[in-house]
């Protein structure tokens, strides 16, 4: 059983509080992400979670077993680096089998164990190579593969696709997910890109100045999101958010419109609505009028910059063909299914 | 990126290396002016040794005579020199120098290089500056206490007291140092993750990304002690334990100054130092070549 708790993680530089308290668990095989934008303390969690970097208080438990004060090597975790961080002076052979440096393996079990390895990574006529003969999406699944060879409880991977090109990283993407869904290790990931961690995790983790925000599945935290943060962070483009007052069912907006909520609340309050629940409408009786500024094609879909007048622009979405062009007038109807609605002064879910 | 140290310097060399095509741009008056100047810059660099080797071949009366040819070239003086007993300990002496010195340096330096670049602790840059400020004193300063010191503890006149000031340098650990800083921390976590201990991560994975910088270390302290005489001349008082360079000039304190046998004895001292310079010479044009590319 391969679990990873965390209990109130705390991390200070100095006097500087980075983390405040991070509690999580993660269970057998699950496929957790860590995202918030920089600076909000995810891969702190991970260093401390390798053994990196120092605990403050707090701990960490890895299989049932308290990990605070062992070495990054009996900790039983393999972490891959941002910029892969695969010996420039060794072949991918030597860098693989590095992985089992310390474990004492027979020459022939080591043997088998690299080639295995470089067999699911489809890596092994290059195993001979040195780095520098390689791609930068080879270079990644020697950086993976150094990490399999060791097979850990837990994997940790660290913003490992934020130097590749959009299209490998699509395809690592994939490649990751699919080689969990073999292997079935823990594995705990840290990104900035909410595309990958929608597509990958399992459960995703939204932090944000060291402190967790949410977490969730992929659906729970688009659908539900626990705060206007959450809201906005998940999902491209992000939520609109639009400040109003609540009360009888219904939300008075401060930009003059109304818009009928079908649920209980009372006082100032943000109103949610993600862009593709916006939709256009015929400009009578539709609850939001504004202007076309900028209409982005995207096949499928066209997204919709609409200047609702008193510098608020939201973003809807219209049809794939024959969209409003910029300039035009437009009526704005929300999915009254799919209102969110958050406390103007803390940014928490109302529900 | 930075995780290909490794790609970029070798194009860069092999592109440094690389023979211009058949097709030559025309000689305008810029371009040969700049030849003229390297030119000149070579020929004053190169003329002290081609009357050193051609004094080799000459016989005493013809030493002082400014040309390059040799009117009865000889080998006398090479018979007399590599027949002299001396040449052959002062030699080995030298040899055994500054190999050991080299060594030690390479070691040490990047040692203590690698603590200051990527260990944090308590005073680290008071210790660096400390390390740094000891560049400021002049050899010439320290063979009084260096002397005082060798003296007291019976190394006079011993290999170890010739080469104990240079077994590690302020200027190696400033130079491993600075590369050091230029390895990325990945590289040493990821080690660290793999299992290794400090000492193992230096060794076996800090060291071989900074070859460059340990070639160039090894020529500038091989090339420093091969030609270094004030300090040997003072700390030895026996031709057996003589340098080289020391020895070399036993040849001018006797009647008269013999020409012929000191630059004899230079052009055979020449060869170590170009057989070391051959032997690291690529890495030190692929280090050049880094150094520039980092900016």
């Amino acid at each position: 059983m391969a679990t990873l708790i965390l209990r109130d993680l705390v991390k200070s530089f100095g006097s500087t509080r980075v983390l405040h308290g991070i509690n999580l668990s993660v269970a057998d095989g699950e496929f957790i992400v860590l995202v918030g934008p920089s600076g909000c303390g995810k891969s702190t969690t991970l260093r401390m979670i390798a053994g990196l970097d120092e605990v403050t208080s707090g701990t960490i438990e890895i299989a049932g077993r308290t990990v605070n004060h062992l070495e990054p090597k009996d900790r039983d975790i393999a972490m891959v680096f941002q910029n892969y961080a695969i010996y420039p002076h060794m072949t991918v052979r030597q860098n693989i089998g590095f992985g089992l440096y310390t474990a004492r393996l027979p020459r022939a079990e080591r043997a088998r164990r690299i080639e295995e390895v470089a067999a699911i990574l489809g890596m092994t006529e290059y195993l001979e190579r040195k780095p520098a003969a390689l791609s930068g999406g080879q270079r990644q699944r020697v950086a993976i593969g150094r990490a399999m060879v060791r097979n850990p409880a837990v994997f940790l991977f660290d913003e490992p696709l934020s130097n590749l090109d959009a299209q490998l990283r699509t395809q690592m993407r994939l490649e990751i997910k699919k080689l969990h869904a073999r292997l079935g290790n823990t594995i705990v990931f840290v990104t900035h890109d909410q595309v990958e961690a929608m597509t990958m995790a399992d459960r995703i983790v939204i932090m944000k100045d060291g402190r967790i925000r949410q977490v969730g599945t992929p659906a729970e935290v688009y659908h539900a999101p626990a705060d206007s943060f959450v809201a906005q962070f998940i999902g491209a483009p992000s939520m609109n958010l639009l400040p109003g007052r609540a009360g009888g069912g219904r939300v008075r907006l401060d930009l003059g419109a109304e818009i009928a909520l079908g649920r209980a609340a009372e006082g100032a309050v943000l109103l949610g609505i993600r862009p593709e629940d916006l939709r256009p409408a015929p400009a009578e009786g539709a609850p939001l009028r504004g202007t076309v500024t900028v209409a982005e094609p995207l096949g499928p879909g066209t997204l919709l910059h609409v200047d609702l007048g008193g510098g608020v622009e939201v973003i809807a979405t219209g049809p794939g063909r024959a969209a409003p062009r910029p300039g035009e007038a437009l009526g704005l109807a929300p999915d009254p299914g799919a209102l969110h609605l958050f406390d103007a002064a803390s940014g928490r879910a109302l529900r | 990126m930075t995780a290909l140290p490794d790609l970029a310097p070798r194009a860069g060399a092999e592109a440094l290396l690389r023979q211009t095509g058949p097709a030559r741009p025309r000689l305008g008056l810029g371009p040969a002016l700049r030849w003229l100047l390297l030119f000149a810059g070579g020929v004053v660099m190169v003329a002290p040794l081609a009357f050193m080797l051609s004094t080799s071949f000459k016989y005493p009366f013809e030493v002082y005579s400014l040309s390059l040819i040799p009117e009865e070239p000889t080998l006398d003086n090479y018979r007399a020199v590599l027949g002299d007993r001396r040449f052959g300990w002062w030699f080995y002496n030298s040899l055994l120098v500054a190999t050991l010195t080299t060594i030690s340096n390479v070691f040490w330096d990047s040692l203590v290089g690698y603590t200051l670049a990527k260990f944090r602790f308590r005073f680290r840059q008071v210790v660096f500056v400390a390390i740094l400020s000891t560049l400021m004193i002049p050899t010439e300063m320290l063979v009084i206490p260096w002397y005082l010191m060798s003296q007291q503890l019976g190394w006079l006149n011993t290999h170890w007291g010739i080469m104990f000031p240079g077994l590690m340098t302020a200027f190696g650990v400033f130079l491993m140092r600075q590369f050091f800083l230029t390895v990325p921390d990945d590289f040493l976590e990821a080690a660290r993750i793999d299992g290794l201990n400090e000492f193992q991560i230096w060794w076996r994975i800090a060291m071989p990304l900074v070859r460059p910088a340990l070639a160039a270390l090894a020529i500038f302290v091989f090339l420093g002690n091969w030609t270094a005489f004030i300090w040997p001349l003072i700390v030895t008082n026996s031709q057996r334990m003589y340098t080289l360079p020391v020895g070399l000039t036993t040849f001018s304190v006797e009647q008269s100054v013999q020409w012929e046998l000191i630059m004899t004895g230079a052009a055979i001292s020449v060869l170590p130092t170009l057989i070391v310079f051959l032997l690291f010479q690529r890495f030190i044009i692929r280090g050049v070549v880094m150094a520039g590319l980092k900016g």
